[in-house]
């Protein structure tokens, strides 16, 4: 499989992809210490993805986008290991974070989490749990203390875009929010405990178009201090929130990665016909 | 839905819900000759049948008055039940979880099939194990707790005999509660919704983390509706305690004490010898554990039906 390197691609940002530059003028496109090196899934024996390798660029949001069944959200699980919940699922290859394979033998998963959280694509906060404790819930779950949790959980709502609608019923259940504020709550909750990298799941398709709009904005508002990989079936969506894109795709076998680059670039002036073609929206 | 298409259906829906009506026609008749049987007892001993603590069949001439009461086995089935349900539930909790959460595909396999089988053993095998092999275990037991807990009246002791205890009989009624409790308990719990638990996963928590923070919460009313369930079974339990308590006719709560009883094992245990009248009064006292167990049964229904039901989407 092609070896893409999106950072090395990207033309107007400079070719660095380790974090040692000390040049701010590419600080945009430093590498951001993840990435996969010929990364295969399987269900059983059925082959889902194969081959990917893939570097994230820092403090970005990078889209994975493609036709349905082509190994992207499959590809997504992969890098915090939430593959390895499906029954029978198994993978080859190795998913590092800053040169560490989180797959190696020896390799905490939960303490790996912490670093890449995860939001998926129905809202789902706690359902017996205060917006308060859905938020904090976190640092339960991994036994964190902070010193100051009201200064935690002002800062991850407003970074969520959720503080002003809420600051007023903090002790209401999180199941009395709208849906795009349950997506939001959920965003707010998995920057408690302070990621590196946030990967999201398609977390707008089950919303309507406002609420989209409000969750891609503090999706570009978070890209400026972490790292967001983005699955995403919408084209628009893709073309608006992120800035690269990797495309999938499968002919009918596993799915692959067929190129990878910045997003605009991708929508204009793409390497691989296919890629023009799907964005186009002439299949999928 | 309610449709009737053609013949076949409708000669169908007949036989179905005339099998539904009469298992209903069949309790409510049930309920109905107790209640006829016993109305006597209830019209002369009034309330008192329910808390006086005395049982005396009057002789023929009636120089000895009947004077029948149930209180002190109304309190007994109390006790005898609650222990059960202190040992059964938190050992079903913890052996529901296991089965869905750490067990082995296979292993969980093979003692889910145990766990239905279990709830099939006839209770008269559960009382004779509890009186051959459980009693001198259970004796050691409450011996050690009467010895450090002594001083608390509920651990206190006369005599110095542990083995016909209503602790005893409550720990083997335990056993004979958690088939059922572990079953419905399981059930409840496979049905947290994925994403919640993937969502604790993805925040950096353990397996354990996931469990006490949804999957608890998600299975709490489940779970108190399959203890209920499993109450009901405690309640009406006959043969197990009669084998293992010694019936006595005094308000105690010592519950380390050879004394004790329930409703049912007191109608076991005078039925044979009874006079017209005092059957009379048994079925009175059978009328009363139905109600009671008939009730428990429909919460427990109740509360199973709305914790599965009511899973959010």
């Amino acid at each position: 499989m092609e070896n893409v390197d999106i950072s090395e691609r990207s033309e107007l940002k400079g070719t660095q992809m380790n974090e040692t530059t000390s040049n701010t003028a590419v600080l945009e496109t430093e590498f951001a210490g993840l990435e996969t090196r010929d990364a295969h899934a399987w269900f059983g024996n059925h082959h889902a993805l194969a081959g990917v390798s893939l570097q994230f660029p820092a403090r970005s949001v990078t889209g994975l986008i493609g036709p349905s069944g082509c190994g992207k959200s499959t590809y997504l699980r992969l890098l915090n290991r939430m593959h390895e919940f499906i029954p029978n699922a198994a993978m080859a290859g190795e998913v590092r974070l800053h040169g560490q394979d989180i797959y190696a033998p020896g390799v905490d998963p939960a303490a790996m989490r912490l670093k890449i959280g995860m939001v998926f694509q129905k809202p789902n906060p706690f359902p017996a749990m205060t917006i308060r404790e859905n938020v904090l819930s976190g640092l339960r779950l991994a036994h964190i203390k902070v010193d100051d949790e009201e200064s935690l959980l002002e800062k991850c709502l407003t970074r969520a875009g959720l503080w002003k609608e809420v600051k007023d019923r903090l002790n209401a259940s999180g199941g009395s929010l709208s849906g795009g504020q349950q997506q939001r709550l959920c965003i707010a909750r998995s920057l408690a405990v302070e990621p590196e990298v946030l990967l999201m799941d398609e977390p707008c398709s089950a919303l309507d178009p406002g609420s989209t709009l409000r969750i891609e904005e503090t999706i570009k508002e978070l890209a400026e201090k972490i790292t967001v990989v983005i699955v995403t079936h919408n084209m628009q969506q893709a073309s608006r929130v992120s800035d690269y894109c990797a495309f999938f795709l499968t002919d009918g076998g596993p799915g692959y990665l067929v190129e990878a680059d910045q997003t605009r670039k991708m929508f204009t002036t793409p390497n691989d016909s296919r890629t023009a073609d799907y964005v186009q929206g002439k299949f999928g | 839905m309610h449709v009737v298409h053609s013949r076949g259906d409708k000669v169908f829906r007949g036989i179905v819900s005339a099998g539904a009506l009469t298992s209903l026609i069949l309790l409510g008749l049930i309920g109905a000759f107790l209640l006829a049987r016993g109305i006597e007892v209830f019209n002369t001993s009034g309330f008192k049948f329910l808390t006086g603590s005395n049982w005396v069949a009057g002789s023929e001439d009636g120089v000895i008055p009947n004077d029948f009461s149930i209180g002190p086995m109304i309190v007994g089935t109390a006790i005898v039940s609650l222990i059960a349900m202190l040992f059964a539930v938190p050992m079903s909790m913890a052996g529901a979880l296991y089965l869905e959460f750490y067990a082995p595909q296979n292993v969980r396999r093979v003692l889910v099939a145990l766990l239905d089988l279990a709830a099939a053993i006839p209770s008269l095998i559960f009382g004779l194990w509890g009186v051959q092999v459980f009693t001198s275990f259970g004796e050691r037991w409450a011996y050690f707790l009467s010895d450090r807990l002594g001083w608390f009246p509920l651990f206190s002791t006369i005599s110095d005999n542990f083995g016909r205890s209503p602790f005893v009989a409550g720990c083997v009624l335990a056993s004979l509660v958690v088939p059922i409790t572990t079953s419905v308990a399981r059930e409840v719990y496979s049905r947290t919704p994925r994403e919640l638990v993937d969502t604790c996963f993805a925040l950096g928590g353990t397996k354990w983390g996931a469990i006490r923070t949804v999957v608890i919460p998600f299975g709490k009313s489940g779970v108190v509706g399959g203890a209920m369930l499993g109450l009901g079974r405690a309640l009406g339990e006959t043969i197990a305690v009669y084998l293992l308590l010694n019936i006595n006719f005094r308000y105690t709560f010592k519950i380390l004490e050879s004394e004790g009883g329930n409703v049912a094992s007191l109608i076991a245990t005078k039925f044979g010898e009874a006079t017209p009248d005092e059957i009379k009064a048994l079925v009175a006292a059978g009328f009363v554990l139905f109600i009671l167990t008939l009730t428990v049964n429909m919460v427990a229904s109740a509360i199973v039906t709305r914790s599965t039901k009511g899973a959010p989407a």
